[in-house]
């Protein structure tokens, strides 16, 4: 059978590749004509040449792909005519072929208003790789845009301004909602102000008149007599189904473009198909890549299938997706033989994230009407809106809008494709259950096993759960291997995992709360086998240890043991590039990639002359400079290069690391206390001073801060810390596992009215038995709520000492104690370290050029980013 | 059909082994653009990718940590952690941006970075 394809488009790469994966190339002929001149690419990830990505890594398969699968493909060749009574084609280059079957996968191209100055220079579409080149090109000059078109392939193109650095960019959207296919208007106003905090500037209800300027655009004027000056305009208003050729030999077609088919795709000739954009099926164009991906699919099996031949399982279990949005049963094996594939209205629902702002719109997002009534969530401050439509009876989803936080969006289109009955009160699938025990009802487990999870590969619930108990995967990348799920879009990998996740507990499987693919360990069991084996570089760690390369995962917790164990200078025996780039450099990087220098103020006590060394490094430097919460002094800006002369400076003042970049001792805050303080009972300042000294320096999970008040007013904030001591009228009370961040929580009092040294004995002890089993990245606050026996359980281990471990725990700390340096000294006298600070390692002495300064407030600022 | 396009690369001297530190990255000047550079020492192999990361146009990727995600080596962005593959560029964190690659060669002591013009 000799089969033509007209268009090298994604749908028509589809096409090829599942019908070589259906049956032997032997018996097909095919030959592919393409208008573009390279081989198909992944139009939907066009954007990503913005950032970085080369016309060839958009490839969906490299050209000789065709060729090896016995395809012939003509790139920059359309074809110009189409000869239905002798079934053959005239390409514009000449080229006459004859066909059995005819393939259109024409695509569309963008749809241009008919306005006035849209041929002027400067204005754009945005569909090719050639539209980006010349975007890309145009952009060097121009400094405001705008788009036509608020709709999905409208916001992308803002997007793509952005990144083409045209930060003055405005979108125009002639209906009175942005996405207006997709989502309502209380949806439209969340995102609105969503991308106006990007920058963007959106107008609504808005018909552009007329496009000015000379030869270039320099303007646009709208039908309300407004206007604004811009220098570059991308249209996309929508897209017109490429049907010119079709019309030419007389195929029907609809009054507003596309292909007529039927549920075969056949047009009104039987030899002649379309697929993809161009097709018009039961009065509908799906500008979507998966309907145009089951369209393929479908006429690939059926044409198989006329060959009479018996179909590998692949083609059952495809075609069998064909039905599942019809809500038929799934899992029926369609007629072998008889290319009884059909296709059937596509579900529309899609999930983006635009701009970093998710936005999702799936089954149907607008009804109403009597049979249905609609919960709907709206936090304007947050940004969040969520609306789901369900049947009057409450018992079934039919569709809905997510923005903002779309975390739920694979989960609710489950349950509307699967018609999963909803629980007692449907508003908890968006808000998530209050009170009660019900776990929402929607999750994972109240899928049938049937429902497609991922419908890029028709992969259901079912086979991902056969491939955890019978094919043993344990990772989400065994699960790709074994059936594909996750490996299309991407989109569905978290609802993946969470099957697996379940069915493994299901199964009694422990899951473990390991560090990553490298070392199948807790920190606490690392902890404990680093110091067994006495390893004491992150390599010897990997070799005795883990497997593979290592990874962002666990070098930091690895060099952290190995620093908490050890005591080493964290950046010698090849463990600096282990190290969090903050501690590699010793500095804590910042927007731009400049670094902050925070010298260590114990207790936040500090003379004038040091003040004065402070004031006089950050002139010199043209460092901003800011108080931190930690009661010392925080100086931005500094260039990776002047690192080493800063901290020389400071070092010979007297000042040493204060640690800020490490997951360690921050700083212990301490109020002014009985010295100076008319309700003082004890001198605060100097007991946290004497406490900050002595654990500057410690490498822990997390960072750890203290506070020392002196009296029960708390003017320190002490029970704020993780370990926080307040004065009274015995002694000192000693609070534990306080936080504040995200979830602040009080520290708890692990025991009252110690002097100095036994307080100092309990803090000792809590920090080795926090450092020594907490996970990695976890405060001391959270640390403790995971704590079976929580307050109790750690009062017995540190007071009481029922683990019989207090005098080992005191004896290592002091050995840490003892063997404190101060990193930057070290770093600063040592050759080998001090040569890492150069931005340019051809060029020592040049700074890194892109860092942009701005004023304000008398004093610098970075740029913003974008 | 298609033309095979022909490339055309031109090698710099970048620096010395020595100066890239044992698994980790430097930045490298090349006229007005910045080259991040890594040792894999683990694997005896060296990468050259564009150092601005792409997730907020970011010059710090020669500052990232280097490692593996099954096969592929991998660096991770200091700001954000997003890592990309020093193979293919690709984004691993599943973000839709991707990093250029470069191709480095060692001879004796020195590097070389291949620059492609086409
Ligand atoms: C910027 C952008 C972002 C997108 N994002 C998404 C998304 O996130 N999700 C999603 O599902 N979809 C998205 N889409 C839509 C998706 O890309 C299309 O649905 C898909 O590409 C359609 O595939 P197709 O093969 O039908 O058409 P196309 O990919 O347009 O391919 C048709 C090809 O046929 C060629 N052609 C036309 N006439 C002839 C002729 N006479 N002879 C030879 N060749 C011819 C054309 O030049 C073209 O190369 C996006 C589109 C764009 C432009
Ligand atoms: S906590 Fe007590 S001692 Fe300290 S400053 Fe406040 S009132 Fe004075
Ligand atoms: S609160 Fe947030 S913005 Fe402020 S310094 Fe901390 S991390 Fe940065
Ligand atoms: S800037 Fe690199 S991850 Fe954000």
């Amino acid at each position: 059978m000799k089969i033509i394809v007209v268009g090298n488009g994604m749908v028509s790469y589809k096409f090829c590749e599942k019908l070589i994966a259906k049956a032997e190339s032997t018996l097909f002929e095919v030959i592919v004509f393409g208008e573009e001149i390279r081989p198909a690419y992944d139009r939907v990830h066009l954007s990503e040449f913005f950032s970085g990505k080369s016309a060839g890594d958009l490839l969906m398969a490299p050209a000789n792909w065709y060729s090896d699968n016995n395809i012939t493909l003509h790139t920059g060749d359309p074809v110009q005519q189409i000869d239905r009574a002798n079934k053959t084609i005239h390409s514009f280059k000449g080229i006459t072929e004859s066909y059995d079957v005819l393939i259109l996968a024409t695509g569309s191209s963008a749809f241009v208003p008919p306005i006035p100055g849209v041929e002027k220079n400067g204005v754009f579409i945005y569909r090719t790789i050639e539209d980006l080149e010349m975007m890309t090109a145009y952009a060097k000059k121009a400094k405001t845009g705008a788009v036509i078109g608020g709709g999905l392939l409208g916001l992308e193109a803002a997007k793509a301004m952005i990144d083409l650095g045209i930060t003055d960019t405005h979108v125009i959207e002639f209906a009175p909602r942005l996405m207006p296919r997709q989502i309502d208007e209380a949806g439209s106003n969340i995102l609105k102000a969503k991308l106006q905090l990007l920058g963007l500037k959106i107008h609504t209800s808005k018909n552009t008149a007329e496009i000015t300027g000379n030869g270039c655009i320099d303007g646009m004027l709208f039908s309300d007599d407004t206007k604004i000056e811009v220098d570059m305009l991308v249209i996309s208003a929508g897209i017109k189904p490429r049907d010119e050729l079709a019309k030419l030999c007389g195929l029907e077609t609809g009054t507003r473009g596309g292909i007529i088919v039927n549920n075969k795709l056949q047009t009104n000739d039987p030899s002649i198909y379309a697929i993809g954009e161009c097709a018009l099926f039961e009065g509908m164009v799906y500008g979507l890549v998966a309907p145009g991906y089951e369209m393929a699919n479908v006429v690939a099996s059926n044409l198989v299938a006329s060959l009479n031949l018996p179909m590998n399982r692949e083609t059952s279990k495809e075609s069998a997706n064909s039905e599942e949005s019809a809500g038929t049963d799934g899992l029926q094996n369609p007629p072998l033989g008889g290319g009884g594939a059909v296709f059937s209205a596509y579900d529309m629902s899609t999930k983006l994230k635009l701009i970093g702002v998710d936005v999702a719109s799936f089954g149907d997002p607008f009804v109403a009407g009597e049979n249905c009534r609609s919960v709907v969530f709206e936090d304007t401050m947050k940004g969040i809106y969520k609306r789901i439509n369900i049947s009057s009876d409450g018992k079934q989803l039919l569709g809905g809008i997510l923005i903002g936080d779309a975390e739920q969006y694979n989960v609710l289109l489950q349950t509307v494709k699967n018609k999963v009955v909803l629980p007692p009160n449907p508003e908890d699938v968006i808000l998530g259950s209050r009170g009660g025990e019900s776990d929402g009802g929607a999750g994972v487990l109240s899928l049938p096993d049937e429902a497609i999870v991922c419908s890029c590969e028709s992969v259901t619930k079912g086979m991902i759960c056969g491939a955890v108990t019978e094919g043993g995967c344990e990772t989400i990348d065994a699960i790709k291997k074994c059936n594909k799920a996750g490996t299309g879009c991407g989109g569905c990998v978290p609802m993946v995992k969470d099957i697996m996740l379940h069915t493994m507990k299901a199964q009694g499987k422990y899951v473990r709360n390991v560090l990553c693919e490298h070392f199948n360990y807790s920190r606490q069991e690392l902890f404990d086998l680093v110091k067994i084996h006495e390893l004491k570089s992150y390599d010897e760690v990997l070799d005795h240890l883990g497997k593979g390369d290592g990874c962002e995962l666990c070098k930091p917790p690895v060099a952290s043991i190995l620093a908490s164990l050890w005591g080493e200078m964290i950046l010698k025996k090849g463990n600096d590039t282990a190290q969090d780039s903050n501690d590699r450099f010793l500095a804590n990087i910042q927007k731009g990639g400049t670094y902050s220098v925070v010298p260590r103020i114990p207790g936040g006590e500090i003379t004038p002359d040091k003040l004065i060394v402070i004031g006089q490094l950050a002139k010199q430097y043209n460092l901003y400079t800011k108080i931190t919460g930690g009661q010392r002094i925080d100086m931005f800006g500094a260039h990776l290069n002047d690192l080493p002369d800063i901290w020389g400076q400071l070092i010979e003042a007297g000042f040493e690391s204060g640690h800020a970049y490490g997951k360690s001792l921050r700083t212990v805050k301490s109020c002014v206390g009985s010295t100076w303080c008319r309700f003082g009972l004890h001198d605060s300042v100097s007991y946290a001073i004497r406490i900050e000294e002595r654990y500057r320096g410690l490498r822990s999970p997390h960072k750890l801060k203290g506070g020392v008040s002196g009296c029960i007013r708390e003017c320190a904030e002490a029970k704020s810390k993780d370990f926080g001591i307040i004065a009274t009228e015995k002694g000192w009370n000693l609070y534990v596992c306080g936080n504040g961040g995200s979830k602040p929580q009080h520290a708890l009092l692990l025991a009252t009215d110690l002097d100095d040294e036994t307080c100092i004995q309990y803090i000792d002890r809590f920090l080795m038995f926090y450092i020594k089993t907490a996970d990695t990245l976890t405060r001391t606050a959270t640390w403790l709520n995971k704590m079976d026996g929580g307050i109790d359980y750690l009062r017995n281990v540190v007071v009481n000492d029922s683990l019989g471990m207090s005098a080992l725990w005191e004896a290592e700390m002091q050995v840490l104690v003892n063997c404190y340096k101060c990193e930057w000294k070290e770093a600063i006298e040592n050759p080998e370290i001090r040569k890492r600070f150069s931005h340019f390692v051809n060029a020592p002495e040049v700074k890194d050029p892109t860092v942009v300064f701005e004023e304000m407030r008398d004093q610098k600022k970075v740029r913003d980013w974008k | 059909m298609l033309a095979t396009i022909e490339k055309n690369t031109t090698w710099f001297l970048a620096c010395k082994a020595n100066d890239v530190p044992t698994n980790g990255g430097v930045c490298v000047k090349y006229n007005n653009d910045q080259i991040a550079l890594f040792h894999f020492a683990r694997r005896g192999e060296w990468y050259a990718t564009q150092n601005e990361c792409p997730h907020r146009m970011q010059m710090a990727l020669s500052r990232g940590m280097i490692g593996s995600q099954s096969e592929e080596p991998k660096v991770a962005c200091p700001f954000h952690k997003k890592t990309f593959s020093l193979k293919t560029g690709e984004c691993l964190s599943g973000d839709e941006c991707s990093i250029k690659t470069y191709e480095v060669k060692v001879e004796g002591d020195n590097v070389f970075i291949g620059v492609s013009q086409l």
